[in-house]
């Protein structure tokens, strides 16, 4: 009896160990690439480092000058802001929308349309469309059009011309967005138990957009968390596609995004310690978005009467 | 996934009905348009490129953007079957290595009980806010200091460990591999391995999917950043921006590495695309 308690107790320590074992491959990568960087960045934002000579403490000065003294970064800030606000709600709304709008067709008709819909993100690269279709000559595809149909005379410079290469981008990036949290949602959406449907029939539920709010909704309240999370990561990362199609820096940095400000004084200018600080401020940024969102997404299926 | 019925909850009014089908049409032709013009443009001989005004058809299709393409590249000192090897190279490691190392790591979140293991996965859950993008320059000095710059592992290893996957992974364990399933096993005298790769492996076989999806189609589409400066470590659709920035003449054959590098991320699409809802019906975050 003693010897098989030993032994029971012998085979669970040998399986926590394996258990930590194959665990510990993803754990040291995840902690080298993805908490290492936070670590790193919240202590270098203190010091004045340019990756040759040693750091030099400087406290508050990186913050310091952030906030007072560098001229760009209240325009980037805002224009990243701007950016985050029209295309993290833009895109999660319009992921949700369309996902609960193809929702209710057979299943053929249901996987076209989100192979349609999902299509422009799956194929990552097609952004180059984009840039020769809106390309500045008069023989591109949009300058082409407009001028033949008499609405402009001289070929507009559609991503240098900051009335429009703001709009531009963010279309562009909602064209994009209909992603993983798109996917979620056509999911979540086709899990919503029907019964509960039929109870809210009797429970005196009368249209379609107080089902949505009382019943479809809060019952896929953590699939709506899951891609409000997914839209706030792609909504603060975006930067790839101003650098594709606009450059850095942008007249009166009409796109650009804390994202690629942090990489110009990182790795051009190799100011470490300042783009540590912008880092810093960027990721405070996008956790207050996360838990705001949080808090709005408990309001779901509140009643307003 | 059956769930879903197929009776009509509310009648719309027909004005609502041609709202709802106008809504979708449009939105179904604004996704698809760009890709349509693509298509159609790397089909087009440069004479009907300058047609004043544009036409949405061609009228003598032609491959000569395909062909002209391994020329276009060809005055760079690296072959187009480089770039081809390199982006070949770095999406299936990272997609077999982000699938092994997520899920053996995913069965340990969701099934062992260790210490610290419910803490440790709080944290990537948190931690799926931030991608390469956002965390980008302090990235690049572990990088440097793990002298990995300008090398393959710049874009594998931080893949490898993809939060998102990993999440994606353990909550479908969650849901689908029964607990009572292992203790079977375990009574059977299975080990913890051979539990996972017999046991656990074929439940999650959609969950599998997903991954090699989403895996797939983000290292597809992998441009190199600021951490590889040798044109030799340098990705294929990095060479489709070279092509895609000179000018009117190139459209066509920029039109045509681009068709071209949309059909793998379509095809592993339509492979696997029964698997996604059924993954991604488990994605929620519980709070």
């Amino acid at each position: 009896m003693k010897k098989s308690l030993n032994n029971g107790l012998k085979r669970s320590i040998k399986e926590s160990t394996v258990y930590y074992l194959i665990m510990a491959p993803f754990m040291v990568l995840f902690f080298t690439f993805g908490i290492l960087p936070i670590l790193a960045s919240m202590v270098l934002s203190f010091f004045d480092y340019d990756m040759v000579s040693s750091p030099i403490f400087i406290g508050f000065d990186n913050y310091i000058r952030m906030f007072t003294r560098d001229q760009a970064f209240f325009g980037v800030v805002g224009t990243t802001l701007k950016f985050a606000v029209l295309v993290g709600p833009g895109g999660y709304i319009l992921a949700f929308i369309l996902a609960w709008m193809i929702n209710e067709f057979p299943r053929p008709v249901r996987v076209f349309l989100t192979f349609i819909f999902y299509v422009p993100s799956l194929v990552g690269n097609a952004l180059y469309i984009w840039q020769i279709m809106f390309s500045g000559d008069s023989y591109a595809y949009i300058n082409n059009l407009l001028i033949s149909f008499g609405f402009i005379t001289e070929p507009i410079q559609w991503f240098q011309n900051t009335q429009y290469n703001f709009i531009l981008i963010v279309i562009i990036q909602l064209w994009m967005s209909m992603g993983m949290s798109f996917l979620a949602n056509i999911a979540g959406l086709q899990n919503v138990n029907t019964e509960l449907y039929e109870a809210g029939a009797i429970d005196g539920i009368k249209t379609r957009w107080h089902e949505l709010w009382y019943i479809t909704m809060p019952s896929m309240k953590t699939i709506l968390l899951f891609s409000a999370v997914m839209q706030i990561q792609t909504a603060f990362s975006m930067g790839t596609l101003q650098q594709t199609l606009v450059g850095y820096p942008s007249v009166n940095n009409s796109v650009d995004t804390l994202v690629l400000l942090i990489s110009d004084v990182g790795t051009a200018r190799y100011e470490m310690g300042y783009a540590a600080a912008l880092s810093v401020f960027l990721f405070v940024i996008i956790i207050i978005f996360r838990y705001a969102i949080g808090a709005l997404l408990n309001l779901v299926g509140k009643s307003d009467r | 996934m059956a769930k879903n019925s197929q009776y009509r909850r509310y009648t719309r009014s027909t004005a609502g009905n041609i709202g709802y089908f106008t809504i979708l049409i449009l939105a179904s032709i604004v996704m698809v348009f760009p890709l349509f013009y693509c298509i159609i443009t790397s089909f087009k001989p440069l004479d009907e490129l300058l047609i004043f005004p544009p036409k949405f058809i061609v009228r003598r299709p032609t491959l000569s953007n395909y062909r002209a393409l391994p020329a276009l590249l060809s005055n760079l000192n690296i072959p187009i079957s480089r770039y081809l090897f390199n982006t070949v190279f770095i999406t299936v490691v990272t997609t077999f290595g982000s699938i092994i190392i997520g899920s053996l790591a995913a069965f340990s979140f969701s099934k062992s009980k260790l210490k610290g293991a419910k803490v440790c996965f709080g944290i990537i859950q948190t931690m799926m806010l931030y991608n390469a993008a956002t965390l980008g320059v302090p990235q690049y000095l572990i990088f440097s200091k793990l002298g990995l710059i300008d090398t393959y592992w710049v874009y594998i290893l931080p893949s490898l460990a993809s939060t998102v996957h990993c999440f994606l992974m353990k909550q479908f364990m969650d849901a689908s591999v029964n607990q009572s399933l292992l203790e079977a096993a375990r009574i059977d005298g299975a080990g913890v391995l051979s539990t996972y790769w017999k046991i656990v492996m074929p439940i999650m076989r959609p969950a599998v999917m997903t991954v090699l999806l989403f895996s797939f189609q983000a290292m597809w589409a992998t441009v190199p950043g600021g951490t590889i400066f040798s044109e030799q470590y340098k990705t294929l659709p990095y060479v489709m921006s070279s092509v895609a920035a000179g000018g009117i003449a190139r459209t066509g054959s920029s039109m045509a590495i681009t068709v071209i590098l949309m059909i793998p991320p379509i095809a592993v699409f339509l492979f696997t695309q029964s698997n996604v809802l059924e993954t991604m019906s488990n994605s929620g975050i519980k709070e």
